[in-house]
């Protein structure tokens, strides 16, 4: 090549060492998750093998010192606070977005992404904490012991609503922005703007925004570990207290043993399984959104 | 169909209130929460509190120890971290997006991202904990949380790098510049304001972050007399008072308003921080 003067340039060696670097820092990064799955399904393995993956299921009763391991009511919690919470923060996510696509001004939607944005920020602990002490007291007035899978759900309900009316105004935004002349010049009612024209155009980036909230309210411990009561029984009713696949995770490991601990890596297991369907389901949404763009922009 | 896309003026304003309605309501919650987490807490707030020992399992007294905890996982976590993502992220950001080596890393970091927190814990406990002898400590913690944020902070990092203008890469290579005088000279320059972005996610993700650690770093309440020592982070803190120990409410509101602060401070100081930089690098 152009040999080049002194000056500008280093040693080659240095060049080399940045390269072996980068390359050393990619695999790094890269084998974590790889590293994760297998030692995830290494420790595993002795309860699926020893207990088996049906027993899992339907075992009278989680007693797994007494070698009972029924995982099936935390994971009936666990859906059923993920899929209550989900219920509520979508409508009002989505609306939000609304509010800040078409009818905020310019400064309202700035100082209001900026409260969606702190909202955010909170770490789950201190919501669930704040679930605790102003939440779970107003509900055991009504119901005792107030703990309980609603509780879990509205708190968790609040911590993902801004993650889905951002990431929700962002899409909203750009497809209103380019489909904006057009109904201008048909002179559509903003109803008919919303419902007819931006809403479908942006459905597949809407429906991954809701899987990833899926995941994160199906993968989050700390709220629902402070505000769900941590009794594991199937849920009857709103205010009955549960306990989610997280918790149980985050309650026993510090002292579960053989057996046991493996059957919390099986419930570990099941998370990552859940985390990685989602991913793929929102990759294969995303990928179907571009293939879609260049047909819609050539009509 | 002409028909029913006209004007309809009672479902205009029916969605136009259901929607500032929904916004109203968010923005009454978020005012009450911040005022609930406030009132209590602030009275209790001094230098007093962040820098004695606590007494009677946290019930009283400061969280002295709890603040180095935090600082020394905090900085486990970033020193291995930060170089691991920063040459990820140039490695990626070199490449064409198409090359399967790099697209394979970018998946399976996308998916990394996905995975619950608390798995992260496990993953910790068995690799760190156990494989690396390292038991309930500092290091096992810092260690965990570095898997946690890696994702986050490459893809931060890699969306500013390929933010810089591709004529500052055609003049380096024009000028024959090294990769190392390109990087240090042109590239990191230009991109300091999103790398630093980046950093300060990861940041805020590691303090917020208390299911991985409950079983990595452990509870710990003593002053840490090295990284191999257990120790609790802030969040770890406001767990425990909320939900082990009886009468620990009081502090428990004033270690989650420092919490709130510290974020804020650090989320404030980077933007000040960024805009400086990005005014410097204008000129």
């Amino acid at each position: 090549m152009i040999s080049s003067s002194p000056s500008t340039s280093s040693p080659w060696s240095i060049d080399l060492l940045l390269r072996c670097w980068q390359r050393l820092a990619a695999a790094v990064a890269g084998g974590v998750l790889l590293l994760l799955v297998a030692y995830l399904i290494a420790e595993s393995l002795p309860a699926l093998m020893r207990i088996g993956p049906l027993a899992l299921l339907t075992d009278p009763s989680w007693h797994p010192l007494e070698g009972s391991f029924a995982l099936l009511p935390m994971v009936m919690a666990s859906v059923g606070i993920a899929l209550l919470a989900m219920a509520l923060a979508l409508p009002l996510g989505l609306a939000i977005a609304l509010f800040l696509t078409v009818y905020a001004g310019r400064r309202l939607r700035a100082i209001y992404v900026a409260m969606l944005e702190l909202l955010a920020g909170i770490p789950s602990v201190i919501l669930g904490f704040w679930g605790l002490v102003a939440l779970v007291p107003v509900i055991a007035r009504w119901q005792a012991p107030g703990t309980s899978l609603l509780a879990a759900a509205l708190v968790l309900a609040l911590m993902i609503t801004p993650t889905i009316a951002l990431l929700s105004h962002l899409v909203l935004r750009q497809a209103a922005q380019t489909h904006a002349l057009t109904t201008a010049a048909l002179a559509l009612s903003h109803y008919a703007h919303i419902f007819r024209v931006v809403l479908p155009v942006a459905m597949p980036a809407l429906a991954s925004t809701a899987l990833l909230a899926l995941g994160r309210a199906l993968g989050e411990t700390m709220v629902v570990l402070m505000v769900a009561g941590n009794v594991v029984q199937f849920p009857a009713s709103l205010t009955t207290p549960v306990r989610s696949l997280t918790a149980n995770i985050a309650l026993e490991m510090a002292y579960a043993r053989q057996e046991h601990r493996s059957a919390l890596f099986v419930s570990g297991l099941v998370l990552l399984l859940v985390a990685g369907g989602l991913y793929f389901l929102i990759a294969r949404l995303q990928r179907g959104d571009k293939e879609q763009a260049p047909v819609e922009s050539a009509a | 169909m002409i028909r029913s896309l006209r004007q309809r003026p009672w479902s205009d304003s029916l969605l136009a209130l259901a929607c500032t309605g929904a916004a109203l309501l968010l923005a009454g919650i978020f005012f009450f929460l911040l005022w609930d987490l406030v009132r209590p807490g602030i009275g209790g707030l001094s230098w007093q509190f962040v820098s004695t020992l606590p007494a009677a399992a946290g019930r009283d007294g400061g969280i002295a120890p709890v603040i180095v905890s935090t600082l020394l996982i905090l900085g486990v976590c970033l020193a291995l971290s930060v170089p691991v993502a920063l040459g990820t992220a140039i490695f990626l950001a070199q490449q064409q997006r198409g090359l399967p080596w790099a697209a394979w890393t970018r998946r399976s970091l996308d998916l990394l991202a996905a995975v619950p927190s608390v798995v992260f814990g496990l993953f910790g406990a068995v690799v760190f904990c156990e494989l690396l002898g390292l038991g309930y400590s500092i290091a096992a913690g810092g260690l965990t949380l570095a898997c946690m944020v890696l994702p986050f902070m490459i893809r931060a990092a890699e969306d500013g790098l390929r933010a810089v203008p591709r004529e500052y890469h055609l003049a380096a290579n024009a000028l024959g510049l090294s990769q190392y005088r390109l990087l240090g000279a042109v590239i990191l320059p230009a991109a300091a304001p999103a790398l630093l972005a980046a950093l300060v996610l990861a940041i805020a993700r590691a303090l917020a972050e208390t299911a991985a650690l409950l079983f990595t770093s452990g509870y710990v309440l003593r002053m840490p007399s090295s990284l191999f020592d257990s120790g609790r982070t802030l969040s770890v803190h406001i767990y425990d008072l909320a939900m082990n120990v009886n009468g620990g409410e009081r502090n428990a509101y004033r270690s989650a308003l420092v919490l709130l602060v510290l974020l804020l401070l650090i989320n404030t100081a980077t933007h000040t921080l960024s805009r400086c930089l990005s005014g410097k690098a204008r000129i």
